[in-house]
């Protein structure tokens, strides 16, 4: 062959590699509608009117709601938002304007590794260590508020990474011009240095919220697992991500499309978040 | 510091209000800073307190007894080991081709590269869970591999494709023009620049990528539960199940009654092994530093 024959098929050999990489995503999205249809066609509204979740392999023999699932996932995610987000952001204000540089990089490092940690370990850790200390205030332990804090505590590096690197990204002259002006510390940091990566520490906390949404096994290991709409923080739930791993390993029929097709909720909530943050970016480039 | 104070309304005695907050806002963020620093050393302090003393050499090289509660977890490692293997084999081809592909031979804004780029960073936000789900329909089911380390491995190579693919398209795009500019003044084709120039010095790089990547796939266990699966044996092929030592964490601290103690210790490994991981891309990143000069 020629070099230039040879150039062109290494050039199609790699566009078709990079296309079936390309294609995973409308792969795995394809799967789960196609794995889902017949909870969609039997099901239905069941999944919100049924009495309760007692699957079983045939539509007409069990009950299916996964309501509670998915209130468990909302509570536990929005719970973990909540404190990973001003936790993470005062994590990367500490790096970028308090710290000495010494300590910031140290720092910075600690975090590299909280966000290396497997969630399986953080789940084992909430199991042995914070389930006995919150069971200490009220049995069982096992409990939302207890999956709130481990997750909080795993979205809180991603939270204070990307912040940071959206903060390092401000203009030195912006905040030289705000010391100039005579701004204190705080001052510059509320009216210039936060405003200013506004829509990167929005991102930032939008991804993190993407993980919690889809975080599995440290949460079944303390959120206590059992189906119910929780009347308080110290109750357990289940969560949708949990529920999938509880049970794929022995449903069929109806019952693995259920799940299937409580994958498709999350696969598409989480879809939506990494637009939502994707528009953001590319708004900012838009102004920069 | 002097010249805030004169402009300072009505030099108070007490601390003007605009440096009590900055006062105030200090003593917040290093209290946050100490609490995360805290919480790392007590995950790490009792992880080592309660799993040093069932560590040694025959904790690795033993198979587990009585359900995992005693003995080591020989089959358990090479099980991870096979799953990675599996993962690297299929992960690092497709990856390096696109990466390759995204780099040097189409332009960044084509509408082509924008897919590619869009459609990856969209697979980067897949939860695990569903990639558990789309490898058990597909591979274990579909391809009727069963749960095994082979479907496992496919399986955890979706998952890394797009954290290797970005890593390593950064390493080639660090790699100074000249190069190119160079090999093409020697009268090389694009592709003999890539294969004799441009890989060779991207290769620091694209080890990151790797390693990184090695570092994704030895955390993850919700996509395995459903692939690979949660058997203890020694895995004698790829068609056979297998679990990881992430599952293995798991299963003992979940399925097992008094698992705990060989739980920690099967932790302190995977710590272990994603620390060193961690240490040899700072290695790996330094020597890249030093070799470009900068």
């Amino acid at each position: 062959m020629s070099p230039a024959r040879t150039e062109r098929a290494v050039v199609w050999s790699l566009r078709g590699a990079a296309l079936a990489a390309a294609a995973i995503v409308g792969l795995i999205v394809a799967l789960l509608l196609v794995e889902s249809i017949p909870a969609i066609r039997n099901l239905a509204l069941r999944l919100v009117t049924d009495s309760g979740w007692y699957p079983a392999p045939a539509a007409t023999d069990g009950s299916f709601r996964i309501t509670p699932m998915v209130v468990g996932t909302l509570l536990i995610t929005a719970g973990a938002v909540v404190i990973a987000a001003p936790l993470g952001l005062a994590s990367a204000l500490f790096c970028r304007f308090f710290a000495p540089p010494g300590v910031a990089a140290i720092y910075r490092r600690l975090v590299e590794l909280l966000a290396g940690i497997p969630g399986v370990i953080y789940g084992f850790w909430g199991l042995v260590v914070l389930v006995p200390l919150i069971s200490a205030l009220r049995p069982p332990g096992a409990s939302v508020l207890t999956a709130i804090v481990v997750l909080a505590l795993m979205i809180l590096p991603t939270v204070a990474l990307l912040s940071e690197s959206a903060l390092r990204d401000v203009p030195q002259r912006h905040l030289q011009a705000a010391a100039a002006l005579g701004l204190s510390r705080w001052g510059t940091i509320a009216c210039v240095a936060l405003p200013a990566a506004r829509s990167g520490i929005v991102t930032a906390v939008i991804l993190a919220t993407g993980r919690a949404i889809g975080e599995t096994l440290a949460v079944v290991m303390v959120v206590g697992n059992i189906v119910q709409i929780p009347s308080s923080l110290l109750q357990p739930a289940r969560a949708l991500t949990g529920n999938i791993a509880l049970e794929m390993g022995y449903a069929s029929g109806d019952h693995r499309s259920a799940l299937f097709f409580s994958g498709l909720i999350l696969l598409v909530l989480v879809m939506l978040l990494t637009a939502l943050a994707a528009w953001l970016r590319g708004d900012e480039h838009d102004h920069a | 510091m002097t010249t805030r104070e004169a402009t300072a309304p009505r030099g108070a005695s007490a601390a003007p209000p605009r440096r009590r907050g900055d006062r105030l806002a200090a003593i917040l963020v290093w209290a946050v800073a100490t609490l995360v620093a805290g919480v790392l050393l007590w995950i790490v302090l009792d992880l080592l307190r309660h799993g040093l003393v069932h560590l040694g050499p025959a904790f690795l090289l033993e198979a587990p007894r009585d359900a995992g509660r005693a003995g080591g977890i020989a089959p358990v490692l090479a099980t991870t080991g096979l799953i990675l293997a599996v993962t690297l084999a299929v992960a690092v081809p497709l990856g390096l081709a696109s990466a390759i592909l995204l780099s040097e031979f189409i332009r960044r804004g084509s509408a082509f590269a924008q897919f590619v780029r869009r459609s990856l960073e969209v697979l980067a936000g897949v939860p695990s869970i569903v990639f558990g789900l789309f490898g058990n329909a597909l591979f274990v089911h579909y391809f009727g591999m069963g749960y095994s380390v082979a479907a496992g491995g496919l399986t955890l190579a979706c998952m890394v494709l797009p954290l290797f693919v970005r890593a390593s398209e950064e390493a080639l795009r660090a790699v100074p023009d000249d190069y190119r500019r160079a090999a093409a003044g020697l009268g090389l084709t694009r592709f003999a620049a890539v294969r004799s120039v441009l890989l060779p010095v991207a290769l620091p790089g694209i080890l990151v990528a790797l390693v990184l990547s090695v570092g994704r796939a030895l955390a993850e266990a919700a996509a395995l539960l459903f692939t690979s699966g949660y058997v203890m044996r020694m895995p004698e092929s790829l068609a056979d199940s297998g679990r990881t030592l992430a599952i293995h964490v798991y299963e003992l601290a979940m399925n097992v009654p008094g698992g705990e103690g060989n739980a920690y210790a099967t932790a302190i490994v995977l710590l272990g092994l994603l620390l060193l991981i961690n240490l040899g891309t700072a290695l790996i990143g330094r020597h890249v530093l030093v070799r470009t000069g900068e």
